[in-house]
């Protein structure tokens, strides 16, 4: 419906306007991966879900989409974690403490923690799926006894490039989240597990209609750990994915970040299995 | 008065008074195609004309958009448009206004486009209705926009000594209003308007092998037909298909700075989905890789997600991407090589539940 008052309102200000967004806090996490914390102006909250996204901006660089890793229950601020793999992530990593960035979003739908509560969580995280995935333990570990169980499965290539390791210990130290580490290759200092995070599954002892499955990953991980998850008998519904996709306003409009006539930007990046496996082409979202 | 009436003699007098009430855009020939442009001569309108290169499109969704203006040190923001100006297209097709149409669905649609909104807010469409075939590339019929559907102010119909004028909206009605030589339409004009109709009835026919829910079905079952390897075989990628197409509203978005480096703006400029690396992400994943996979990913963006979506075909039926590509793919062609593809395969269950048993692969 056309409420010609209302489009008319809406008609005055810009959704492409980015808002100030001050960087208080940067540092290096590895040697390919920089975290920003951010504060709006006026220190409000962004206001968003676990999972969610912020279109940034750099006046000169146009803008990328990046995952938001920190909780809404840390106020304040919001933080970002960004790998340095091209010419606008090159450039934000040069910003340091006290420089701007814009800021539109966030955007899209988050993890569906509505629906999550009461339930055993397994998180699986591959590379760096364990950014997005941050926002959801953080936000877990703040409200703990709304949830079951909660495991997280985290895999890298390399011991060097586990992220978030300070806080990883934080959490291994809490009795109520059970977490599991496993590179590909080990180093000289390495004692965990080594092998695909796909072997790490098979151990988690689970109910599976009482349990939800959170995987981020590179395409590659997620199609094969989905598959063993499905072996757990968990439902599709239950089984939730967050996506990567090009994007360039956010407001499912520019086109890039669509599978079949879905706007990722807008209907996800967080989808569950079930949304995902009848897309005929076009991702690699399918199980093997 | 809902119809009127303009004499022939009487139209470039109007068109006088209509480019100084605004902006005049129309249709003019540019070498042996059509082109719109601001009207200088109005002699130079084309009131007959097959599709113009590009659609009006450029005028309220334009390959190049300000969309902010920034400084970097201090960081601030400001509009980059102060005013959007009033401006009427003129003899706009029936096929383009299906195409206005279907973007005012996408820019509508929350969150809301204000550069769409504000420069629709201060558009007049004077649309005027074919008669005849502008050429075999056209399939308006089978898409239903061969005929007048709305979505315009005024629209001019041919009926020999005059023009009938449909008024469709108090913004045409204002450009009519208090005219001496453009009249309420009489009985006779009436007949006449119904003859030119009745006449087209025999001209215009579907130009695709089905009907539109029959091509709905079939794209929705010849996802992984051959048909679209063949046709990315054949597509060289240049993009010139939806560069033409007035339902393509794909962007990207781009940076300018001023000499200062201090100051620029923000563009947004058409995009297209068959340029290699519109899918591609940072990492290098490709998420439509080959030509085939983006040419499929063009037609089901027309024929199938925003019947989906909105219940609109985003085919207008212009022909112009068939006209405009390079490698002779054409869109009756495809669809119609889809259709046979698919009366040649078994049919499936009928809706009644009589299934034809053991013909089912």
């Amino acid at each position: 419906m056309i409420d010609r008052e209302i489009l008319l309102e809406k008609m005055k200000t810009s959704p492409y306007k980015p808002m100030r967004g001050k960087i208080i806090e940067a540092r290096m996490l590895t040697d390919k991966e920089k975290f920003f914390r951010i504060q709006l102006e006026g220190k409000i909250n962004l206001g968003h879900e676990p999972g969610q996204f912020v279109m940034v901006s750099i006046f000169g660089y146009t803008e990328a989409p990046i995952s938001i890793c920190s909780s809404p229950t840390d106020k304040g601020f919001f933080d970002l974690t960004v790998r340095n793999v091209g010419v606008f992530t090159n450039k934000l990593h040069t910003l340091n403490k006290g420089d701007i960035v814009g800021i539109r979003g966030p955007f899209g739908r988050g993890f569906p923690i509505d629906h999550m509560f009461g339930y055993d969580i397994v998180i699986v995280a591959g590379g760096l799926g364990i950014v997005p995935l941050r926002s959801l333990i953080r936000y877990i570990t703040h409200n703990k006894n709304d949830f079951g169980n909660v495991w997280i499965l985290v895999g890298c290539k390399t011991p060097a490039e586990l992220l978030f390791k300070e806080e990883t210990e934080e959490w291994m130290e809490r009795s109520e989240i059970k977490i599991n580490c496993t590179v590909d290759r080990a180093d000289a200092d390495w004692h965990g597990n080594v092998g695909l995070i796909t072997t790490l599954i098979p151990g988690v002892d689970i109910n599976p209609a009482r349990t939800y499955a959170v995987v981020v990953g590179p395409p590659i991980m997620y199609r094969f750990v989905i598959a063993e998850i499905l072996k757990k008998q968990i439902p599709e519904y239950q089984i939730i994915v967050s996506l990567e996709r090009r994007m360039r306003c956010g407001l499912g409009k520019c086109g890039h970040c669509q599978i079949e006539g879905v706007y990722v930007c807008q209907s996800g990046p967080v989808f569950n299995y079930a949304q995902l496996k009848d897309f005929k082409g076009e991702c690699h979202e399918k199980a093997v | 008065m809902k119809y009127a009436s303009i004499k022939k003699e009487d139209l470039n007098i109007w068109l006088e008074y209509l480019s100084g009430r605004a902006r005049l855009y129309a249709p003019r020939k540019k070498e042996n195609l059509f082109v719109f442009r601001p009207v200088k001569d109005i002699s130079e309108i084309a009131l007959k004309y097959i599709p113009t290169i590009l659609p009006p499109k450029k005028y309220y969704f334009p390959q190049k958009e300000k969309l902010f203006k920034f400084k970097i040190r201090p960081f601030k923001t400001a509009k980059a448009i102060k005013e959007f100006e009033d401006f009427i297209l003129f003899a706009v097709h029936t096929c383009d206004i299906a195409g206005i149409q279907c973007l005012d669905v996408i820019f509508r649609e929350s969150p809301e486009d204000p550069n769409y909104l504000n420069r629709k807010e201060k558009m007049i469409i004077i649309g005027i209705e074919c008669l005849e075939y502008c050429d075999k590339h056209a399939n308006c019929t089978s898409m239903g926009n061969h005929v007048p559907r709305g979505g315009y102010d005024l629209m001019l119909v041919d009926i020999g000594e005059k023009f009938i004028l449909h008024i469709n909206s108090e913004k045409g009605e204002k450009l009519i209003r208090g005219l001496t030589y453009i009249k309420e339409a009489n009985d006779a004009d009436m007949l006449s308007l119904e003859r030119v109709r009745e006449a087209k009835k025999k001209i215009f026919k579907e130009e695709l092998n089905g009907s539109l829910a029959k091509i709905y079905e079939t794209f929705d079952r010849h996802f992984a037909s051959p048909i679209w390897q063949d046709v990315g075989r054949r597509c060289v990628a240049c993009g010139n298909c939806t560069s033409v197409c007035p339902t393509c509203y794909c962007f990207d978005t781009s940076d300018e700075m001023k000499l200062s480096l201090n100051e620029g703006m923000r563009y947004r400029i058409w995009n297209s989905c068959q340029m290699e690396d519109y899918a591609k992400v940072a990492g290098g994943e490709d998420f439509r890789k080959g030509r085939d996979s983006r040419q499929r990913h063009r037609y089901y963006r027309k024929f199938k997600y925003p019947v989906d979506k909105f219940n609109r075909y985003f085919c207008t039926g212009c022909g112009r991407c068939t006209r405009t590509c390079m490698a002779e793919i054409s869109l009756i062609e495809t669809v119609n090589s889809l259709l046979a593809a698919e009366s040649g395969t078994p049919e499936r269950p009928s809706a009644s539940g009589v299934a034809e048993r053991g013909e089912a692969k």
